[in-house]
């Protein structure tokens, strides 16, 4: 376990480790990919759970000096920077001027280069899909030196293998993207309590069209029979009196400062957190005016979040599953084997996705359900439940999101990526990752 | 519209500070030596609002040009609201305490080239009557010890020289300012184990700003070096002398 903790360049998940991982920053956008490694990963903020963003023995090439904007068209609201651009620092930049992300994550320490190699998608994909939908060109350069512009009509094969191609395919140097227009910063936001899936899947369906954005907090591990959970829609809120434009608070003083001990976390004390932030609301449903960075980011104000779990860890799963055809029988078997397992996940968010397809050969989003779950690293049982589930989402024709993953097998991912034969020929030779060699 | 001049402008502190600048709208000259860094942070510039930003591409430890390229940044911007100076380099103290080329080469960056600049920046100050000068030191300047001394030992002498400056140049309405810093996370500093009291770039950037506006001498960035130096400052030296530092 210690060289969990003593790993400078750790994932997000701290699982799994990654041993000898050398580090360095490309200087700056001319530079070239250096030489002397056998595997390089672009590395951003290592905000991916598992391992997509470790490189065991190999070099984490980081982007963190290519933070630069290049242009900004205020008029047509389009953005280029440089990849290691982080969200934050965009959303400083452009909300005053009234436009937001197209698409965001759920956390904006992200850069523009993680955004676009996990093709990422956010609370608005019934809407506006991915990230990747909204990326006009980038430049993707290539360890023999070569520099690639690529968009929907130049090097197209290497645009569709970048997005969501796991920085495989190269070094983003630069993106350009479109951004969306707003009224103003705040949102309008409706809880509504629901009692089972089906009333999920009705709350869903009656939202899509009105609501921009969607979500669900789903609790996973009360005694009901059913599901049950607080499903959220939002939309841009009207202009303010007051703070109309209002960015996010620059710099949070709260961190977690130091592993918590792994007892904290067990099975009473996430169905406890489950049952108090059920009751949070007090009422079946209330609308609120609030701003986008509580909305969008809700656990961005504590810095080090990860390090509730201990030294042990988390594991994230995340799957996408169909559910138009089946009425989630899908989703409801997993939801059983993880209720059976006793295994608790502490926040489990639930969100359908559109029907936009997706454009990466390899991006995660399809239309369906997504479930996203995390744990404790329980170990070889979390690991045998989780297989379990996994046969699940493959008879379903569904997918498990590489950027949360550290143990799907390699079966499963030539099931879940059926373009993964062509993507290979787009990966660069010296690129590689941890997950990549597991996987592939 | 303000009008800045950054020196030692591809630091990742100058270029915090020059953002800040930035979105008040300002006017800069960029002085630095990487041409092709200066023009990415120049992009950058305008993109958060700069009005204009002229960059200024010569090697700050040529000294010979200091005079002619000070007389070049007055004819671009005419008169000069706030001077940076946050160039320097950390070098390498094992090194430098066998070898006189890395001796030298620590002591002519955070230490002659700024004396060298700030006498000709302090002659074209005293002629417009206005302006602040801000020069960028560090603590290490505060007490001589084994891992750092060379570097600090420049930095003193630079706070020696900035303090007779400011003297000097009060009764010309010219104010000069010196920001001692802790430890910060920038590409200067990346090898080092970062703990608690590293600061993040932006936030002393911040913290210079503000200085500048407020017209202080002396500012400790982050605040709390102030009291940390100052327990180290007296700690008795027949002690002090034992300490591994």
């Amino acid at each position: 376990m210690n060289e969990i903790q003593n790993d400078p360049w750790p994932s997000w998940g701290l699982y799994p480790s990654a041993l000898n991982q050398s580090y360095q920053d490309l200087l700056s956008r001319l530079s070239l990919i250096p030489k002397e490694f056998d595997t390089i990963l672009p590395r951003g903020f290592g905000r991916s759970y598992g391992d997509t963003c470790l490189n065991d023995h190999g070099l984490l090439l980081g982007t963190s000096r290519l933070n630069h904007f290049i242009s900004l068209d205020e008029s047509n609201g389009i953005i280029r920077c440089e990849s290691g651009v982080s969200f934050d620092q965009i959303l400083q930049l452009i909300v005053p001027k009234g436009w937001f992300l197209p698409v965001t994550p759920g956390t904006k320490f992200v850069t523009v280069a993680g955004a676009i190699a996990n093709d990422v998608h956010g609370k608005n994909h019934h809407a506006a899909g991915n990230f990747g939908h909204h990326v006009v060109c980038f430049e993707l350069l290539r360890s023999n030196g070569e520099r690639l512009i690529c968009s929907r009509t130049e090097n197209p094969e290497m645009f569709f293998a970048t997005i969501g191609g796991l920085g495989l395919t190269g070094f983003i140097t630069w993106a350009e993207f479109r951004l969306s227009k707003i009224a103003s910063a705040w949102i309008e936001q409706e809880q509504i309590q629901f009692y089972s899936l089906k009333e999920f899947f009705e709350l869903s369906a009656q939202s899509e069209e009105q609501y921009e954005y969607t979500v669900s907090w789903a609790d996973c591990v009360s005694n009901q029979s059913d599901i049950r959970g607080i499903f959220m829609r939002g939309k841009i809120a009207s202009p303010q009196a007051q703070d109309n434009f209002k960015v996010h608070a620059l710099s949070s003083i709260k961190t977690v400062p130091l592993f918590f001990p792994e007892w904290i976390l067990n099975k009473f004390s996430i169905r406890a957190f489950n049952e108090m932030y059920f009751r949070k609301n007090l009422s079946e449903q209330r609308t609120d005016i609030i701003h986008y960075d509580p909305f969008f980011y809700p656990l961005d104000s504590i810095h080090h979040w990860n390090k509730i779990y201990g030294h042990r860890g988390f594991l994230q799963y995340q799957f996408v599953v169909p559910y138009k055809h089946d009425s989630g029988k899908a989703l409801a078997q997993i939801l059983d084997i993880l209720k059976r397992s006793q295994m608790g996940s502490f926040l489990a968010v639930l969100k359908t996705f559109g029907s936009k397809k997706s454009e990466g050969l390899m991006s995660f989003p399809q239309e369906g359900v997504t479930l996203a779950l995390d744990f404790p690293n329980y170990g070889p049982s979390l690991l045998k439940v989780l297989e379990q589930c996994d046969t699940i989402v493959r008879e379903a024709k569904g997918s498990v999101y590489p950027a949360k993953d550290a143990r799907m097998s390699a079966e499963s991912f030539k099931v879940f990526y059926p373009r993964l034969a062509e993507f290979e020929q787009y990966v660069d030779p010296q690129f590689s990752s941890s997950f990549w060699r597991r996987v592939k | 519209m303000k009008k800045i001049l950054i020196i030692g402008a591809t630091s990742a502190i100058a270029q915090e500070v020059a953002k800040i600048y930035a979105h008040e709208k300002a006017e800069l000259v960029l002085w630095g030596r990487n041409t092709q860094m200066l023009d990415i942070i120049a992009q950058d510039l305008k993109v958060h609002g700069a009005a204009q930003v002229t960059n200024i591409s010569h090697d700050l430890n040529d000294l010979d040009a200091h005079e002619k390229t000070v007389a070049q940044v007055w004819n671009q911007l005419q008169k000069v609201d706030v001077i940076l100076l946050a160039h320097g380099v950390l070098g390498n103290q094992l090194e430098a305490e066998n070898d006189l080329d890395e001796l030298l080469q620590i002591i002519t960056s955070n230490y002659i080239s700024h004396v060298s600049l700030l006498t000709f920046l302090a002659q074209k100050m005293r002629e417009q009557k206005s302006g602040t000068l801000a020069v960028i030191s560090s603590v290490a300047g505060d007490r001589g010890k084994q891992s750092n001394y060379v570097y600090g030992s420049a930095k003193a002498g630079k706070t020696v020289f900035v303090d007779g400056l400011r003297n000097r140049l009060f009764t010309a309405g010219v104010h000069v300012i010196n920001f001692k810093l802790g430890f910060v996370d920038t590409p200067m500093t990346k090898d080092f184990k970062k703990g608690p009291l590293w600061a993040k770039p932006n936030l002393v950037a911040q913290g210079i700003v503000k200085g500048i506006e407020a017209k202080k001498d002396t500012v400790y960035l982050p605040f709390f070096w102030r009291f940390i130096m100052l327990i180290i400052k007296s700690i008795p030296e027949s002690i002090f002398k034992k300490l591994k530092m």
